[in-house]
């Protein structure tokens, strides 16, 4: 049975390569879970993390732990594959018994894993910016709201500063993120005077990899004579494709410049910038602010990672942040209980490697300041427009008919996520 | 609760980092250095034109908002003076710096270089200088500025490029501009660019004839931006009756020729997707086609060829000269197709002969060995995309006749897919290793009869198909990812290529290939990218109900009896 055995091992070889790091319970250690895929299309960016947090639970073990205890990281991994990520995250808070999970990236994943988080009533810490529409009592978004990177960046677009743009293309992959991103943007858009006409919006799917009709559409769209934009929500893999057609098809930053809401320097470092110089990208942090704090952070990164060329980028900044804003959490609430913990996170301030004193509000969400950077020729990017203050997130956006009146605020007397009228009356 | 005004009035240009940065001491320094230049240009403006203004305005670029910044740029631009060319050329690469002292310079290699002067500059620290920065919309000013220097510069791309970036914003003040430019012109091939945007401008300036002559000019292009311009042209109400008339001419002549040119672009950008479909199906025409291994893995060998692509440019990167980097996607195709080949080898020997002639088990089992190498990769490289940069002379891309662009990478693919595809057939055919081949795989009881060693034909030829699409992955590597998901992406296509063209027939991979690059660039446009693959999809289930062998079906004994 030579042929079988063969089969056997290599199948059993493949199945069994994701890894899980579940150990035995040991008293007094504090259990946290990371979510995060290490394998399939998302490893690309969620590996790294999965780092930022081990890194985070290194730093305060070294400093003693929390509540005398040390702090253990359980890594599970849910390989891209949505329905696993509500699997593990079940695994995590009903086996493993985290008292918080850090993890997620596309909002798909977050979608999958958001009723088990309400059902068991656990903490997950999300760290990617994303389409809002959403306040789970469960849930702490450290990533921007719409309102803190899309709309700055459409605004900023529209300024003489950044050309004045009267037409615009809103070109994004086929999910979630992107079309509720967009539908937002479309209706600020024509809020603020533009006509239909002036707006394409074109869809393409996960990892498109031929982008030569949308870049030659691109082209003869903005051949109208007014300035032309494009605003990117193009995820993950399919960036490099269409950052290399446009580079190749002469598309200058200053012909056309394109704004992207999913680059950051993680994803620029697959990609050769040296055609790409002027485009644009906003977020709530860049590699290249420069203050101590960010200093600090991005030397922690590398002697945690060992390798001196490694990027940091936004998302890892906000986990950053909400690591920080749990632990404070807990050695204030002098537990781990979720619910105290949840009541202690609100109101907590970090002062974050963006340069600013950044605040978790009622509605779950950050406030943060916006950056929009330039792509420079090194990877990194250059920042030509900051706000001079943080901006509180918005759950429910404002340009939506059918957000009318919701409210997103889980302090007395309101209590919910979604909702037109309090919970509680005195 | 509208956030908008709350941004709108934080809206500042970014002094804010740049403040933090700067010191005090320093800072202060900055804004004199700054108010004086801006006083310097102010002067400059108001009085005729001085010797030292080309200094003022060249010290006004340090200033510190970019509205200042382009006011300089555009005095520049319009003072004529040849030395901005290499000021504004360095400030839109970066390469413009500011001393300590307000100093503005151009970086080079060694000492940087006093632009006024043209002197070295020797007296600095390296550190404690500063690259100036730009936005967009400064460099659409610099572009601006230097398209009129460069009109009669000598440098014959620069000055094309010049005459073609004029017609892109045509305005009436460039008329005399580029009348002096064509009256110095000696290439007749610039001279007609210049021509063209002159008329541009003509349409919008000029008396009654030249107009006419303009219109008449202009009916022979195919510019999306020229169509645009008559078409408000001939808006305008107030628009002469008879010149309306020519422009709608010229304009139903424009729209003749723009169609032709989107035909021939959507040809060309099927071709394109058909080559890059048909490069990552060659390797499975073999292993799957001629060999019958259903070869899940297959996609895994484009990637060991994409990495090796970027394994040999670090290689070059790190140990040879920097003029070689260019010739390290030559070397790369060579060892990709060693490499991936070497693999196939290793796994036609281990694993797949103990599976012949069972496809389910051989189907699990490949798909077990994907993901063994995608993380034996992920370990290797890590997860993150690794950068492969095209070689220069694969950058850019040419317009052949006006409203399309052709770029070099894909151009070169195309090629190299049908060079591949070539010496295939050729060994296949023209071969003993062919011929065994063949019979091997059409035969293999009698092939054993007549002395060939089958077991050595099948490791080649696994081998053969895996190297074929380590290649792929070489070429591929130039247009998207190199990740070790990347050939994940190709896997299901290259099936739907070998199944639709036929199994086991190169001839049916490549008709199939093409015809599936070219159909979906077609539909694209209509469709959309989502709904145009749906629908190919579905043909091509459709076809394969109709025709279950695919377009070109074996016929024969053998095919009847593997059927």
């Amino acid at each position: 049975m030579l042929k079988t055995t063969w089969y056997a091992v290599v199948t059993a070889a493949a199945l069994a390569s994701a890894p899980l790091a579940a150990t035995a319970q040991t008293a007094g250690t504090i259990k946290i879970g990371v979510l995060h895929s290490l394998s399939g299309t998302m490893a690309i960016s969620e590996t790294t993390l999965k780092d930022t947090i081990l890194m985070m639970v290194d730093d305060i073990n070294k400093k003693g732990g929390l509540l005398g205890k040390k702090v253990e990281a359980v890594v599970v991994d849910p390989a891209s594959n949505w329905p696993l990520f509500a699997e593990k995250a079940r695994d995590l808070l009903s086996k493993d018994k985290v008292a918080v999970v850090f993890g997620c990236w596309t909002s798909v994943s977050r979608k999958s894993v958001l009723p088990v988080f309400e059902e068991l009533n656990g903490l997950l810490f999300y760290p990617v910016q994303y389409e809002g529409e959403e306040s789970s009592n469960n849930v702490f978004y450290t990533g921007a709201a719409p309102n803190q990177q899309a709309i700055p960046a459409v605004e900023y677009l529209m300024s003489p500063e950044g050309g004045s743009a009267k037409r615009w293309v809103l070109e994004g992959t086929d999910y979630v993120y992107p079309r509720t991103t967009n539908k937002i943007l479309e209706a600020f858009l024509k809020a603020k005077g533009v006509a239909p006409e002036d707006i394409k919006i074109n869809y393409t799917p996960f990892g498109h990899s031929d982008w030569q009709t949308e870049v030659a559409a691109i082209k003869s769209f903005a051949s109208a004579g007014k300035k032309t934009a494009v605003v990117s929500t193009i995820n993950g893999d399919a960036n490099v494709p269409f950052y290399k057609e446009l580079a190749n098809a002469g598309i200058k930053a200053s012909d056309i410049p394109v704004v992207a809401f999913s680059v950051g320097e993680e994803e620029l470092a697959g990609i050769d910038t040296k055609n790409l110089v002027g485009h644009l990208a906003a977020w709530n942090y860049f590699q290249s602010v420069k203050n101590p704090t960010n200093e600090a952070f991005i030397k922690q990164w590398h002697d945690f990672i060992k390798n001196p060329k490694r990027v940091t980028n936004d998302p890892m900044e906000a986990h950053y942040i909400g690591f920080k804003m749990w632990a404070h959490a807990v050695e204030q609430a002098g537990t781990t209980d979720v619910d105290a913990v949840r009541q202690a996170v609100y109101g907590q301030k970090v002062k974050a490697p963006s340069g600013f004193v950044e605040i978790m509000n009622t509605n779950h969400h950050l406030s943060k300041p916006v950056m929009i950077g330039e792509i420079q020729g090194n990877g990194q990017f250059d920042i030509v427009w900051q706000t001079k203050d943080t901006i509180k997130a918005d759950a429910w956006s404002p340009y939506l008919a059918e957000d009318k009146g919701k409210v997103a605020d889980w302090s007395f007397p309101w209590v919910c996520g979604n909702c037109t009228s309090p919970r509680y009356t005195d | 609760m509208s956030p908008s005004p709350a941004i709108a009035g934080a809206m500042v240009p970014s002094r804010a980092p740049r403040e933090r940065v700067l010191s005090t001491a320093k800072r202060v320094r900055v804004d004199a250095a700054g108010l004086a230049a801006m006083l310097f240009f102010l002067l400059a403006a108001a009085l005729p034109a001085r010797a030292d203004e080309f200094a003022a305005l060249v010290s006004a670029l340090a200033a510190d908002g970019f509205a200042e910044k382009q006011q300089a740029v555009v005095g520049l631009g319009k003072l004529g003076d040849g030395r901005a060319v290499a000021v504004l050329t360095a400030l839109k690469d970066g390469r413009l710096i500011m001393a300590p002292d307000g100093r503005v310079l151009i970086a080079a290699p060694v000492k940087p270089i006093d632009p006024v002067t043209g002197d070295e500059v020797s007296d600095l620290a390296a550190d404690g200088l500063e690259r100036i920065r730009v936005n967009n919309r400064l460099r659409v000013a610099i572009e601006g500025a230097l398209g009129e220097l460069t009109l009669f510069g000598a440098d014959p791309d620069a000055r094309l490029a010049a005459a073609q970036d004029a017609l892109r914003h045509p305005s009436a003040d460039q008329v005399p501009l580029l009348e002096r430019a064509i009256a110095a012109e000696k290439s007749p091939g610039i001279r007609a660019a210049m021509e063209q945007s002159l008329s541009a401008a003509r349409v919008l300036s000029g008396n009654k004839e030249e107009r006419l002559a303009a219109l008449r000019t202009l009916g022979a292009t195919t510019d999306p931006q020229i169509k645009n311009l008559l078409d408000q042209f001939r808006a305008d109400p107030d628009t002469d009756p008879e010149l309306r008339k020519a422009a709608d001419t010229a304009l139903s002549s424009i729209e003749n020729r723009l169609w032709l040119v989107g035909l021939a672009a959507h040809l060309f950008q099927g071709i394109s997707l058909g080559s890059v479909l048909l490069l990552a199906a060659i390797g499975l025409a073999i292993t799957f086609g001629v060999m019958g291994v259903i070869n899940m893995a297959h996609g895994e060998m484009i990637m060991l060829g994409a990495y090796a692509a970027y394994v040999c440019q670090q290689f070059f990167r790190a140990f040879l000269p920097p003029g070689w980097i260019d010739a390290y996607l030559v070397v790369a195709v060579p060892v990709a197709f060693l490499f991936a080949g070497a693999v196939g080898v290793a796994l036609e020997r281990s694993v797949i002969r103990f599976l012949y002639g069972r496809p389910l088990e051989t189907l699990l089992a490949t798909w077990g060995v994907s993901l063994i190498l995608q993380q034996a990769v992920r370990s290797i490289f890590g997860s993150p995309n690794k950068e492969v940069s095209n070689p220069s002379w694969m950058t850019g891309g040419f317009d052949p006749i006006g409203g399309f662009t052709v770029t070099w990478n894909r151009l070169v693919i195309i090629l190299f897919c049908f060079i591949v595809l070539g010496v295939l057939a050729l060994i296949l055919n023209r071969t003993n290793f062919g011929l065994q081949m063949r019979a091997v795989t059409q035969n293999r009881p009698m092939a054993s009869v007549m002395g060939i060693r089958t077991a050595r034909v099948d490791a080649l030829t696994f081998g053969l198909g895996s190297g074929i699409a380590g290649m792929a992955g070489v070429a591929l590597s130039q247009i998207g990812n190199v990740s070790p998901n990347l050939g994940t992406i190709y896997i299901v296509d290259s099936f739907l290529v070998v199944v639709f063209g036929g199994v086991g027939n190169l001839m049916g991979t490549l008709v199939g290939a093409l015809s599936l690059g070219i159909v979906n660039k077609f539909l694209e446009p209509v469709a959309g990218a989502i709904l145009g693959k749906i629908v190919i999809l579905v043909a091509i289930i459709l076809f394969i109900q109709r025709r279950p062998r695919g377009l070109f079906a074996l016929k024969g004994r053998t095919a009847e009896a593997e059927a």
